[in-house]
């Protein structure tokens, strides 16, 4: 039997909108107040799905433990309270929400070995979130 | 094609405990979780249901039909129980969130008429939930 298990992971960090591609007047055009030079924050919930044969030894589509160290060791611990700009993965790509749950997922998706990767989803606030599934459509 | 989904709330405990592994094997895989005193959660259940929309009714499903159906086959069965010792499915196997998300499934599937179920999502918590979409 195949289910999809997600866990929630609350985490908070700053960031500024900002694309070295663009010139100044462009980049306050496009970005608005996330433009501001110096910054602001937000509350991100990370929500990561996994799926898999619920394995009848243990019940369980992927151990939660396992999942919760793998999270809180390469994925909390490396952006709760950080400035998203000066991370590694921000140093070309400009730290939207659709660029930062990119990286999330290939975090999981290259070191999580405890079950299949279904997708990610963020939000930045309660008004908007983002999904990513590898560039493959969101299914079922 | 539309979808309904409806949600309901029951609390009950359970522990995590398999008696083939060795104490060892089970203190590793499930942790707290295996206090064979139990503990609880309050859980929140989504159903959700897919069909057309009927043109007389305008329904795809009757909501108090639903409503029936997940009192009787769901709620009754667990709410303010002991998952592992009261509820039938839970005698042998583990009473995990993937585990209840199927036997609900499997308590609601052949009591829904017209429409059809499309997937069963039970939340442990607000932090951790299981969606199931039949056997596959």
């Amino acid at each position: 039997m195949k289910a999809y298990l997600t866990r929630r992971y609350m985490f908070s960090a700053s960031h500024r909108l900002h694309s070295k591609g663009m010139s100044d007047a462009e980049n306050r055009e496009t970005y608005g107040k996330c433009n501001n030079p110096h910054g602001h924050g937000h509350n991100y919930s990370l929500e990561v799905t996994v799926s898999g044969q619920v394995q009848s030894a243990t019940g369980m589509v992927c151990n939660r433990m396992e999942l919760d160290d793998f999270v809180g060791r390469e994925i909390l611990q490396k952006f709760d309270i950080q400035n998203l700009n000066l991370l590694p993965q921000f140093v070309d790509d400009v730290p939207t929400t659709e660029n930062l749950c990119i990286a999330l997922y290939d975090i999981l998706q290259r070191g999580f070995t405890g079950a299949h990767l279904e997708r990610v989803r963020l939000e930045e606030t309660m008004m908007n979130s983002f999904e990513y599934a590898g560039g493959a459509e969101i299914r079922p | 094609m539309v979808y309904l989904t409806r949600k309901a709330e029951f609390s009950a405990s359970h522990y995590y405990h398999n008696p083939d592994l060795t104490p060892e094997e089970n203190q590793r895989i499930f942790g707290k979780s295996g206090n064979p005193n139990g503990h609880g959660h309050n859980y929140t259940l989504e159903v959700t249901v897919k069909g057309e929309v009927d043109s007389r009714s305008g329904f795809v499903v009757d909501l108090k039909k639903l409503k029936e159906i997940l009192n009787r086959e769901v709620l009754d069965a667990l709410d303010h129980r002991f998952l592992n010792k009261e509820v039938p499915e839970f005698s042998r196997q583990i009473p995990t969130t993937e585990n209840l998300a199927i036997a609900i499934w499997q308590r609601i599937q052949p009591k829904l008429q017209n429409a059809q179920l499309h997937r069963v999502r039970v939340y442990e918590s607000p932090n951790l939930f299981v969606d199931f979409y039949g056997k596959a």
